[in-house]
């Protein structure tokens, strides 16, 4: 079946909540608007307000309250308008929905999923564009889970309301109305399970959510253009990381850039150079190369930002100097 | 040392401020003369300005918004009288914490309309150098805080800031604007505990405009006013009829003089409503009736305050017609100086990251930009 993303992720929560009457959702504006993104349409009308919730807006108060009903056994979804707001909840998210298994000695489960966009849309400044994936998988007892495709999106978000754990479920801003084939029903994608986006065997490039398009515009451009074949693996649940099948493609193509749209100190790119580096060594050919946002809050005007973020003349040159093209640089 | 014991705090009586709503204008401009509050006749007419201003700017800066002519535009349609009444009761020290809906008391008390303009474009000209969106402007100079797109943030900053004139002995106030729904944030809650606690000199003016986005500010509260949650800290909470300026100056005067003269603080709730969308970016007609819309539309502040400087003879409508084709003139003349203006230099987008431009960052973009290879 033909779905947009946000359709996509519609079609999941609402397929789980028929299925399981223990799940709901929760956040401002998911009902009567619909979600900020519309994710949420026609899921008031088909679930009532006891189960699709309108709340007051206080991100620390509906993921907080999410958590203690998950410790009785409900499985919250919540959203949040834009992940950017989430840090107004870290203490809820980090402090208590990542920690409560392990410190009540496994008494206690927190199955939550907390969901929203992520990364930056066009023109929305420093507040509300930023990519914070490596602060989530940095912190442990959470899993993060990043979709690049309406198909990836359904089943990955299916697994994560089934999840015991506290799951971090990061969207593209820029990918909900983004169209493509889904299977219907029981698609289920398990966490930690990533897939080769395009195959090649000159570069690998490693990218997830919006930045694999971003990585698949520029295997093409390299094609095209340079004659190169480049390998595309999305590892689609940052954590638990699917180290495997990044290593299984670097071994192939001995040459590897990491792309991701947030900024480079501690990024998740940092932690794959580094397994990769570890895993494959005697297989590299060159240094890993990384793309990632300068190390500077995003500006609004327009020509500033696109210098700030990830762009594909930026990786066709990564994966260009991984093969000592133009001389190196 | 034992904490100072403050007195018991009184339950609400019949006629308490933070249930009723005070008034001075009905909605035709007829005044309650025994309320309008003493202001010399120019100063009543610069508010009257000031409200004119933002109507003006508001509707000129949607119509280029629907052009395409800037990325986006949050308007104050309606809430004039709230935002004027307000800052004209502030001195030019004290400090203003702006939300969304509050440029036109910046504008007020000193930020060009050109600076308001440059921000709204990201030109170079901006103060703030092109980094916010539109509709986040802030000038030091005016003591205009720039704004932050987290909704609630800046309320313990105001309290902070606040507690700094007490730690220095200074006079300044501070006001702190929000909208309802940011009341449910824990940052409101953080500031108004802590103001109450340590006396500081703040005054919170919350805009009920009614909506926040698609949320009816019934669904943000069980209370039944806002006013009434200052009771919960130990601050008077007062409810006014934010569509009736000389009401709103006259409480934000009062406040402001009892957190001048240590006092403490104050919650204002101006109760008012949110005639536009809640941005270039949404449709209202979608989740609320219009028809309310329209019947707040009859309750506009701005007609109401004409009628009374008309009924006092503090204006006369070929004043009037002038004033509105002055201010007409200066909008578009901010908007024509602004339009076209290049943007902020490269090299600005690692400037004010610190203090200093770090040697990290100066690599860091010449990597980026190509310009280092
Ligand atoms: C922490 C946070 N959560 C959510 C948002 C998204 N958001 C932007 S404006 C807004 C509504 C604000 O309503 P209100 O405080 O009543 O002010 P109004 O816009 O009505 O003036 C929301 C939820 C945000 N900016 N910040």
């Amino acid at each position: 079946m033909r779905l947009s993303y946000r359709e996509a992720l519609n079609q999941a929560m609402s397929e789980e909540m028929a299925r399981d009457p223990s799940v709901f959702l929760m956040g401002e504006e998911v009902g009567h608007y619909q979600g900020a993104y519309k994710v949420s349409q026609g899921m008031l009308e088909r679930f009532g307000e006891r189960r699709v919730i309108d709340t007051p807006i206080a991100e620390c108060g509906f993921v907080g309250v999410g958590v203690g009903a998950a410790m009785v056994g409900l499985r919250p979804i919540v959203e949040l308008m834009t992940f950017n707001f989430s840090l107004v909840a870290i203490d809820q998210v980090i402090n208590n929905a990542a920690k409560v298994r392990q410190m009540s000695g496994g008494q206690f489960k927190v199955p939550i999923v907390i969901r929203g966009a992520g990364g930056a849309a066009h023109q929305l400044g420093a507040q509300h564009s930023q990519s914070l994936e490596s602060m989530y998988t940095y912190c442990p007892g959470l899993k993060v889970v990043m979709p690049a495709t309406p198909a990836d999106a359904k089943g990955l978000l299916k697994t994560a309301i089934r999840d015991d754990d506290p799951v971090v479920f990061i969207e593209g801003e820029l990918l909900y109305g983004m169209q493509g084939e889904v299977p219907e029903g029981e698609h289920l994608i398990p966490l930690g399970r990533g897939e080769v986006k395009r195959e090649g065997s000159d570069c690998t490039i490693v990218a997830w959510s919006k930045m694999v398009h971003l990585a698949l515009a520029a295997a093409e451009e390299l094609e095209r253009k340079h004659d190169l074949s480049v390998e595309v693996v999305d590892p689609r649940t940052i954590k638990p990381l699917d180290e495997e099948i990044i290593l299984r493609s670097v071994a192939k193509t001995h040459r590897c850039v990491v792309v991701e749209e947030g900024w480079s100190f501690n990024g998740v790119g940092a932690e794959i150079a580094h397994r990769v580096q570890r895993g494959v060594f005697d297989e590299l050919d060159a240094p890993i190369e990384r793309v990632t946002s300068l190390d500077v809050p995003m500006p609004y005007a327009l020509h500033l930002e696109d210098l700030v973020a990830p762009t594909v003349p930026k990786v066709v040159a990564a994966v260009r100097r991984t093969l000592y093209l133009d001389g190196g640089k | 040392m034992a904490h100072p014991v403050r007195g018991a705090i009184a339950l609400p009586g019949p006629d308490d401020p933070a249930l009723a709503t005070y008034r001075v204008l009905d909605e035709r401009g007829v005044a309650d003369p025994a309320r309008v509050p003493e202001v010399a006749p120019a100063e009543w007419l610069r508010m009257y300005r000031g409200m004119v201003v933002i109507r003006t700017m508001d509707e000129r800066l949607m119509a280029m918004q629907r052009q395409g002519r800037i990325g986006f535009y949050g308007e104050a349609r309606g809430q004039e009288a709230a935002v004027i009444g307000s800052a004209a009761a502030l001195g030019p020290d004290d400090w203003i914490f702006p939300a969304l809906r509050e440029a036109g008391a910046g504008i007020f008390r000193g930020l060009p309309l050109t600076a308001y303009v440059a921000q709204i474009m990201g030109n170079a000209h901006d103060p703030g150098k092109g980094r916010q969106m539109p509709c986040h402007e802030g000038t030091r100079a005016s003591k205009f805080v720039t704004m932050s797109s987290c909704i609630a943030t800046q309320l313990p900053h105001a309290t902070g800031m606040a507690w700094a004139a007490k730690i220095r002995g200074d006079k300044t106030v501070v006001a702190a604007y929000l909208g309802d729904g940011a009341t449910s944030e824990s940052d409101f809650h953080v500031a108004m505990n802590f103001a109450g606690v340590f006396r500081v000199p703040v005054v919170f003016v919350c805009q009920n405009n009614q909506w926040a986005i698609s949320t009816p500010s019934t669904a943000q509260t069980a209370a039944p006013t806002i006013a009434i949650k200052g009771r919960a800290y130990g601050i008077e909470g007062v409810r006014v009829d934010g569509n009736d300026l000389p009401a709103v100056h006259r409480v934000m005067r009062d406040a402001v003089e009892k957190a001048r003269s240590g006092g403490g603080p104050t919650l204002i709730e101006a109760l008012t409503y949110r005639l536009g969308a809640h941005t270039s970016s949404d449709d209202p007609s979608r989740y609320r009736d219009e028809r309310v819309t329209d019947e707040w539309k009859a309750r506009d502040p701005i007609s109401r305050m004409r009628n009374w400087l008309l009924s006092q003879g503090l204006l006369d409508a070929a004043g009037d017609e002038k004033l509105r084709a002055d201010v007409d003139a200066e909008v578009r003349d901010a908007i024509a100086a602004e339009e076209g203006v290049e943007g902020p230099p490269v090299h600005s987008l690692i400037e004010d990251v610190f203090a200093e431009v770090p040697r990290f960052l100066e690599d860091e973009l010449a990597e980026m930009t190509g310009s280092g290879s």
